[in-house]
């Protein structure tokens, strides 16, 4: 008993709350008046998942017969009725040479899906055979002061989302640690305020696109000697520069419309400089800081496809271009599946940013 | 020489044309030890008059002196309690008292400091409340730590604004008698704004009206001659008491009603007659 009533509170506190209900209505512990509930919290939702993969399958299908029929008319116009049925029999047979390159249905997307986690699990058996096997040429290499053997080969998919992850929170981190100190000063002096004030409404407005490319103009002349891989350091700091202007803004908004009731006690009881901006300016407007780093980590995540894509840095982003480029039958469906797992980890990231805000914020209503 | 004087105070708010006079010439004096009550309508100028007795706020013209130097800023020897008890809502109720006291002295220890903080909390018995945050507390039980909070500072005046306008009935009864059971350990100087007139009557030595504001100035004293401690419902009947409780509404009607007649709006009403239902219906 108690531990479903955590459970519940975890999933809610997450906002996950119908998942708590769906556990309910299995174990048989809701009333008969509380369907009405049962069936708003979890029928309809799970409801709206199949319409939505029923709709998908059906245009998906119209728009694979479009492609078809098109196909087969222009066989049929430029090499006769002959040609128009080999085709016609080669769609219909399954083959892959000939089938026709539209929206994936959820059916295709879905093998495609499990078969990026099966080229994973090679990828990785093969990457812990080449580690074994270098395993003690590195030691003596290391022993020598040589640089050890790294596995070069391809990157399978979740290795991928992984090194989105890292860079998108390097960026992150970057962003925290300039807007958020750089905030407090603003929102703390009005004189810093105005005087940043067109600075920050000219770059906040910046497509992703031209952050890269600043970036990507210093940091190639500051690593000029380096002969080490700079995208993974020009995407990371461009995610931060594009990201951080939501903390940055909001962080000052925050610092500088500290409730007047607290800057009186703060000067009654006649606080130190130090002590009023870490004991009553910054707790009051932490739940500002937090919306801020919320939306920046959201942004983050938004605009980290496009500059991977841009810095030739693996990732999400870029496994979506090369799927694009590479025109493979599954490339598309690879594609989609990469898009949701975009849309997945974002949501997670921003109900991970909630948890932490809802567990630091004073004004919470109901802390587990 | 008083202990708290003020002398020809002005204060106004905005500049030029938008320029208005909340207070004009106010002239108060406090003694050592005595426990002064100023009563005035809501929006009278109160808390205007109040930041500028604790250093929030400068006078326009005039000056305030505390033990005969003027008051530059907020001090450590003028304790103040407000109105919406303005607690830390992100502080313990320990950690509230805690972080006042620890600016006041500097040199204690940590657990010099923390047996301050028990001793005060103890005080206003919220002992078992000691690491709740304020929103878990009641309304009494927070001014009670704001109380607590202002005391352990050890100051010389206390400065009150309205501690208890925001309570109830019950809670604001009992209040007052802490607050008196408090200050009658030591007797320090104390003010206290309040628009309760018996509230007034019960705490203070003197009572002082504050004429409503723009333009507040303050009316002619009342003393009150009941000796301490005094009780709420023997009070009820002593004659003096009766006395200047009426003096001093009277007078606030007064004002009140010279307010009205000095109004130059005039409002026109329909010229309607009550419909006459009783007939209607036999």
């Amino acid at each position: 008993m108690k531990q479903s009533l955590t459970l519940n509170k975890v999933t809610k506190f997450v906002g996950l709350g119908f998942l708590g209900t769906l556990k309910d209505l299995f174990t048989g512990k809701l009333e008969k008046e509380d369907f009405k509930t049962v069936l708003r919290k979890t029928i309809v939702p799970i409801a709206s998942i199949f319409l939505f993969i029923g709709l998908w399958h059906m245009g998906a299908k119209t728009l694979y017969n479009i492609e078809a029929d098109y196909k087969i008319n222009k066989a049929l116009k430029e090499q006769g009725q002959a040609a128009a049925d080999a085709t016609a029999a080669c769609i219909a047979s399954g083959d892959i040479s000939c089938q026709p390159n539209s929206l994936p249905s959820p059916a295709q997307v879905w093998e495609s899906y499990k078969s990026l986690l099966r080229d994973h699990s090679i990828i990785s058996a093969d990457k812990a055979a080449f580690k074994e096997k270098t395993a003690a040429l590195n030691e003596k290499r290391i022993a020598e002061g040589k640089i050890p053997i790294v596995y070069t080969g391809r990157p399978s998919f979740v290795d991928q989302i992984f090194r989105s992850l890292k860079t998108v929170f390097a960026g992150f981190l970057l962003a925290l640690l300039i807007a958020v100190p750089l905030g407090i000063f603003i929102g703390l002096s009005p004189t810093l305020k105005s005087s940043f004030n067109w600075f920050i409404q000219i770059f906040k407005p910046v497509s992703p696109v031209v952050w890269y490319l600043l970036v990507f103009m210093i940091v190639k002349t500051l690593l000029i000697d380096s002969s080490e891989d700079s995208s993974f350091t020009i995407s990371f700091i461009s995610v931060g520069l594009c990201s951080m202007w939501a903390t940055l803004v909001n962080t000052a908004m925050g610092v500088s419309s500290v409730d007047k009731d607290y800057i009186n006690v703060a000067k009654v009881l006649k606080l130190g400089s130090a002590q009023k901006i870490f004991k009553v300016v910054l707790p009051s407007s932490l739940p500002l800081i937090f919306t801020g780093l919320k939306i920046t980590l959201s942004v983050a995540w938004m605009v980290l496809i496009a500059i991977e894509l841009l810095a030739q840095s693996p990732g999400l982003g870029l496994f979506v271009w090369e799927e694009f480029q590479n025109g493979a039958n599954d490339s598309n469906s690879k594609i989609i599946v990469a898009m949701f797992v975009i849309g997945i980890i974002g949501f997670l990231l921003d109900r991970l940013m909630l948890t932490i805000q809802n567990a630091v914020s004073f004004d919470k209503t109901d802390a587990i | 020489m008083a202990y708290l004087e003020l002398n020809n105070i002005h204060k106004t708010y905005g500049q030029g044309d938008h320029a208005t006079e909340v207070l004009s010439n106010i002239n108060l004096s406090i003694e050592e030890g005595e426990f002064v009550a100023i009563v005035g309508f809501t929006g009278s100028g109160k808390t205007t008059l109040v930041n500028l007795i604790n250093g929030l706020l400068e006078p326009t013209k005039g000056e305030v002196l505390f033990k005969g130097t003027p008051v530059v800023g907020t001090s450590h020897e003028r304790g103040v309690i407000f109105q919406n008890y303005s607690l830390l809502p992100w502080l313990t109720v320990g950690q509230n008292v805690f972080m006042a006291i620890k600016e006041a002295f500097p040199k204690k220890s940590k657990k010099e400091l923390n047996e301050i903080v028990a001793e005060y909390v103890e005080m206003v018995s919220l002992t078992p409340a000691i690491n709740k945050r304020p929103k878990e507390l009641s309304g009494g039980m927070r001014q009670r730590v704001a109380v607590a909070r202002a005391l352990a500072m050890k100051p010389e005046m206390i400065i009150m604004d309205e501690p208890l306008g925001a309570l109830d009935a019950l809670t604001r009864g009992n209040l007052q008698d802490e607050i008196l059971n408090i200050w009658g350990k030591d007797r320090r100087t104390a003010l206290l704004i309040t628009n309760d007139v018996d509230e007034g009557i019960y705490m203070a030595d003197r009572i002082i009206p504050l004429r409503p504001g723009p333009n507040a100035t303050l009316g002619p004293e009342f003393k009150i001659d009941i000796d301490r401690p005094r009780d709420k419902t023997e009070m009820n009947d002593n004659a003096n008491y009766k006395k200047t409780r009426n003096a001093i509404i009277e007078y606030l009607m007064d004002i009140g009603d010279e307010r009205k007649s000095q109004s130059k709006e005039e409002f026109v009403l329909p010229d309607l007659n009550p419909k006459d239902f009783v007939n209607q219906f036999k």
